[in-house]
């Protein structure tokens, strides 16, 4: 049997895979997915990303490409059609941006959020809901971030889709409402729906349980701390 | 000097991150008006062209605002197209990213780590430091910059290490640019600030030494950031 040109190297749960995946979708590209065991890692996820040993990881025709922003910005210069990113500069760079932030400014705040107790909690929630607000205003009168169809930030941002009503269930609280975010809410909408998007997401019911053990692991180990 | 509509910096002189735009910028020939941003009293404009971060660099094109200095070199590389910053080929192009990456989300923490480590810390935090310098310095191996014969993008990002890393050492009473241990990386720090666009545009020594002294007493000074 001919071997794949293109593999992804990845796990059922991760946000970060889930974003090659979409971008993979999108393009019409054949992969072949290789789940890994990050508890035991393989031979060839120290092969491929002998630096940080962590997936993604697109291996095109023998050469590896690890970082999932790095590998969404190859996968549109490699596979034209669809593009992700905008042609304008200026676009692009609004692109990327809103890519940052998503991943180094909401969620860490989002993370944070979900492993504070008590008083640090109603903190936590300020923050993240003060980046919930950002995201708001940039979506006004947009469908997407991208625009008329969905985008670079877009694919970065769409693990809220499914993490936050995981966060929600388990912390009890409603965080993403239609009166306070109707152009979030509509684009989780518009998002989910999109074709290639829909049904994407991994089985709830597995990711609620395991979001919660790690949540309760965490308090295990920071317990009789700080 | 090449035009091609007005160009704004604001910056602040000590900070790496507004110095890699500053080299792009040098190194294409872009003519730009630099505006020095005082932190501890930001601005107006600063506020109105970057209200999430509130943070320089901002480059100002045109009127239009660009923030984060990754996000504005590419911006730079796509519109300004001569003098490439990034190579041509998707794949190197991926490598040059990683790179990039790996100097902003490894190497910055492992330097600030080291730079406040206070006793039992400070042995752990070097050798994460390390590890970082050796991974770097083995994509060196053979090559005089990140970007092969020329400086790229890269180079760029992770070109605050030549000079900051010096700094730190100093400030923080610690010694990990050791040629022995990575040879490459020590000659690369060499060959990075002899390249004109770079060597010419650095902060003076002494004052920076004196800023950050200051920027260390004052973290240690207030625990729990």
């Amino acid at each position: 049997m001919a071997e794949a040109e293109v593999k992804l190297l990845g796990t059922w749960s991760s946000p970060f895979v889930l974003r090659i995946k979409w971008a993979l979708k999108l393009k019409g590209v054949e992969y072949d997915f290789i789940e890994e065991d990050l508890q035991n890692k393989s031979p060839l996820l120290l092969k491929y990303n002998p630096v940080h040993k962590k997936v993604p990881v697109l291996v095109h025709d023998g050469k590896s490409i690890a970082e999932s922003y790095v590998i969404l910005e190859y996968i549109d210069e490699t596979w034209k059609e669809n593009p992700i990113l905008p042609e304008d500069p200026y676009q692009r760079a609004m692109a990327r941006f809103w890519s940052k932030f998503g991943d180094e400014k909401f969620l860490p705040s989002m993370w944070k959020f979900f492993i504070s107790q008590g008083e640090k909690r109603e903190e936590a929630l300020v923050s993240a809901s003060e980046n919930l607000k950002i995201l708001e205003g940039e979506l006004k009168g947009k469908k997407f971030f991208n625009g008329e169809t969905l985008g670079f930030a877009d694919i970065s941002l769409g693990w809220i889709v499914d993490t936050v009503s995981l966060l929600e269930e388990i912390m009890e609280l409603k965080m993403i409402d239609e009166q306070r975010y109707p152009s979030l809410s509509a684009w989780m909408k518009n998002f989910s729906d999109f074709p290639g998007i829909k049904d994407s997401f991994p089985p709830q019911e597995r990711m609620l349980t395991k979001y919660r053990t790690l949540r309760e692991a965490y308090f295990a180990t920071t317990r009789g701390t700080n | 000097m090449v035009s091609g509509g007005e160009v704004k910096l604001f910056g602040m002189w000590a900070s790496p991150a507004v110095r890699r735009v500053e080299w792009a910028l040098k190194l294409k020939g872009i003519k730009y008006e630099y505006v020095e941003e005082d932190i501890s009293n930001k601005s107006g404009a600063l506020v109105q062209y970057n209200p999430i971060n509130k943070q320089v660099p901002v480059l100002l094109h045109n009127g239009k605002p660009i923030v984060e200095s990754l996000v504005i070199l590419e911006y730079i590389d796509e519109v300004w197209k001569h003098h490439p910053i990034l190579p041509k080929d998707p794949y190197e192009r991926a490598m040059a990213r990683f790179w990039a990456a790996y100097s902003e989300d490894k190497c910055r923490d492992a330097v600030r780590r080291v730079f406040f480590a206070e006793g039992g810390e400070r042995a752990k935090a070097i050798e994460c430091l390390e590890e970082t310098l050796r991974a770097l310095d083995g994509e060196l191996e053979g090559k005089e910059f990140f970007g092969g014969e020329n400086i790229g993008f890269s180079d760029l990002v992770l070109g605050w290490m030549a000079f900051w890393l010096g700094v730190s050492e100093e400030v923080a009473s610690f010694e990990v640019l050791d040629p022995k241990k990575f040879p490459w990386f020590t000659s690369w720090i060499d060959n990075f600030l002899q390249v004109p666009a770079i060597k010419e545009n650095l902060p003076p020594r002494d004052k920076t030494v004196a800023f950050f002294h200051g920027y260390r007493r004052l973290h240690l000074a207030a625990p729990n950031c």
